[in-house]
């Protein structure tokens, strides 16, 4: 990790309507969305956005429909115009980018996955994979040559010849995203790039997101409503609701920590033994205690109490490259399978 | 005695009505009326119209003056607009007799495969392509080879023309919304337009004998569909697709040609059947200025009352128009295909 955030958001505000920067002195002075809407008819997209987001880390930004979270993931490549605010790459402001610039910017350093694909119909799969690298103005032999390379990466050698429109939802949306990695840039934007496909297929995507993550390190900017997928995925996950981030921070964190009982709504319902993984509930080492058997520090509870057989009276010692780094007390791990009480049970 | 006589005294306007004696040149009505030998003193209550008025002010100007008014201001601006409009248009007219001239010195047996092969190229149907060559050797058969040749060269200029033009305005309108309100009501306008009423300013502006005159009215009257259909071909474009072309950092010229066009094209082409087929109406109505083909035999029908004669052409110009429908239309479903599932 850096010092310096990949992506940096800094005091993000976007209101949608005509007249959107003077209603940023209403909303600076606190008014809220609905007010907004109701006595000035602008909506309130985006407020107060502020996130780093780290190179090499997959950042997941989590939220419902009408959230924001689309609307966040377009500020990036500067789709949307934000209201106001700072969007930083590499420590350079975007905003201040002309609009050559800014195309050079969405050409090298970002490409983007789409929630319904959007590949070319005309094109055949191969033609959109290179279609990032054609409008870089590379010439045909190597354009095509990379798209071979990553279209045969995301598993669909022997269709570069098909046209999008003969594939299935799950194999477009593999050339969505190896047109995105044959830009060769370095950050990724997915937006709900799984969400249109059916769970087994979403799956199998998600673990070849994970495999080419350890192998490329992008840094991935990645938009779901989907709280699963969210929590597979991220490194980094913001929460956003009603435009605001209502929490953000290491996933297994959010899970054992929620911040409001918005969240806790949210985490209540999700089978938290696949979830959390040992790091997160272990203890530190202590010495002269006996162990039953020794686990990885990035296995997920469930197959820990697989492992034990439901016993809750062991503990464990938690290794992590061949030395023991804390152990596991059995009776920790049931407490923290139980979420805490949720808003809607506590009233 | 008028009606509207007490209006104007009660206005207090005798005196700029110039008396109540109307000066003006009697009109229609009341010439019909005296000769008939009895005042029909009209109704009771006549609408306030312009020829109603006059009669009881003669200052106010009748009808027949302000369509006399139209006529003159335009054979006032009758120069300015030939001096502009002359050397413009007048390539259209070396491109026309050009294409007649063409189609008229190659021989038929070059002119009939050639064609019968383009209908192949650009359809690859055998249906259609067999047809096409069935429908010309029987024109030929009926001695209808000449005049169907020169209907078919007139199409192909305005065709030509028509979709040269109509695409670039198409693409325009599509990327703004304030010319687009501009230009629908012009569009509309064309289209609605009797066509007979198209030839009334051309006549004055064009020596008959040019073929520039038929030339633009063809090319007016048939060029709406391909500019409408081009303007919305691209604003229907996925806007989804649009929005991945941006984020790859497409400009926007990019954009047009390796996005835009080629998902509209299948609506383009749709214009383009349809400005082919209105072609083809026009070339018909502009045989009365001076246009040559099947539609100089139709009208000879008309005004000899030679049913036969008009009824072969007309017949002529149905196989002419499936012909063109059918080999554009299976060109736009070959288009239309590389969209799809196959």
């Amino acid at each position: 990790m850096t010092d310096q955030p990949k992506v940096r958001l800094r005091g993000l505000y976007k209101i949608f309507g005509p007249r959107d920067k003077e209603m940023m002195t209403h909303v600076t002075a606190g008014m809220g969305k609905p007010e907004l809407l109701e006595k000035h008819k602008h909506v309130l997209g985006l407020q107060d956005i502020n996130v780093d987001m780290q190179a090499g880390e997959i950042t997941v930004v989590m939220g419902l429909s009408g959230s924001g979270k689309s609307t966040l993931i377009r500020h990036l490549n500067r789709l949307i115009e934000p209201t106001a605010g700072e969007i930083l790459v590499d420590g350079e402001d975007v905003m201040k980018l002309n609009a050559v610039d800014l195309r050079q910017r969405r050409q090298k350093k970002m490409s983007m996955v789409f929630q319904k694909f959007a590949l070319l119909p005309h094109r055949t799969v191969l033609e959109n994979a290179a279609m990032a690298l054609e409008v870089q103005g590379v010439d045909k032999a190597e354009r095509e040559k990379e798209g071979m390379k990553w279209l045969a990466r995301v598993g669909l050698e022997g269709y570069e010849n098909h046209y999008p429109a003969q594939l299935s939802g799950g194999m477009q949306q593999r050339v969505g995203i190896a047109r995105a990695l044959t830009s060769n840039s370095d950050i990724m934007l997915m937006d709900e790039a799984f969400s249109a496909l059916d769970p087994l297929i979403r799956t199998d995507m998600q673990n070849l997101l994970l495999e080419l993550q350890t192998e490329l390190h992008k840094t991935i900017i990645f938009i779901t409503h989907d709280l699963d997928e969210a929590l597979k995925l991220a490194d980094h996950l913001v929460i956003l609701k009603d435009g605001a981030v209502v929490q953000q921070g290491e996933p297994q964190g959010i899970l054992l920590n929620p911040a409001d009982p918005y969240i806790e709504d949210f985490v209540s319902d999700i089978n938290r033994a696949r979830v959390l993984r040992v790091r997160s509930v272990m203890q530190p080492l202590d010495a002269g205690q006996s162990f039953a058997g020794d686990v990885q520090l990035n296995d997920n509870l469930e197959s820990l109490i697989a492992v034990s057989g439901g016993d809750t009276s062991k503990t464990y010692r938690v290794m992590e490259d061949g030395e023991a780094v804390g152990q596991l007390d059995m009776r920790d791990l049931v407490k923290a399978l139980v979420p805490r009480v949720s808003s809607s049970e506590a009233k | 005695m008028a009606f509207y006589d007490g209006l104007f005294r009660v206005l207090g306007l005798e005196d700029w009505c110039g008396g109540g004696d109307s000066a003006a040149p009697l009109s229609m009505a009341d010439l019909l009326s005296q000769n008939s030998g009895e005042d029909s003193g009209g109704p009771i209550f006549p609408f306030p119209s312009l020829d109603n008025l006059s009669e009881s002010c003669s200052g106010i100007s009748q009808t027949r003056d302000l369509t006399k008014g139209i006529e003159d201001s335009f054979l006032a601006a009758k120069p300015a607009l030939k001096t502009v409009l002359d050397p413009i248009t007048q390539p259209l007219s070396w491109m026309l007799d050009g294409a007649l001239w063409l189609f008229a010195s190659i021989p038929w047996w070059i002119m009939i495969p050639l064609l019968v092969f383009i209908s192949w190229k650009a359809s690859r149907s055998v249906a259609v392509t067999i047809f096409v060559a069935f429908s010309i050797l029987l024109l030929a058969f009926v001695d209808h080879y000449d005049v169907a040749m020169q209907t078919l060269s007139i199409i192909f200029v305005c065709t030509g023309i028509s979709i040269l033009l109509g695409v670039p305005i198409g693409i325009a309108m599509s990327k703004s919304n304030r010319l687009q309100k501009a230009i629908v009501p012009v569009l509309d306008l064309l289209q609605t337009l009797p066509t007979f009423v198209y030839l009334i300013p051309l006549i004055f502006l064009f020596s008959v004998t040019e073929s520039k005159l038929y030339g633009i009215a063809i090319i007016l009257y048939a060029i709406v569909p391909v500019i409408r259909l081009t303007d919305l071909g691209i604003r229907l474009v996925d806007k989804d697709v649009i929005e991945a072309a941006n984020a790859f950092g497409m400009n926007s010229n990019q954009k047009l040609v390796k996005v835009e066009l080629p998902l509209a094209l299948p609506n383009i082409m749709a214009g383009v059947n349809q400005t082919i087929m209105m072609s083809l109406a026009m070339v018909v109505i502009a045989s009365l200025v001076s246009a040559p083909g099947l539609g100089v035999n139709v009208l000879r029908g008309i005004r000899n009352l030679e049913l036969g004669v008009g009824i072969v052409a007309g017949i002529g110009i149905v196989l002419l128009a499936v012909i063109l429908d059918r080999v554009s239309k299976a060109a736009l479903s070959r288009v239309d295909m590389t969209h799809k599932t196959h």
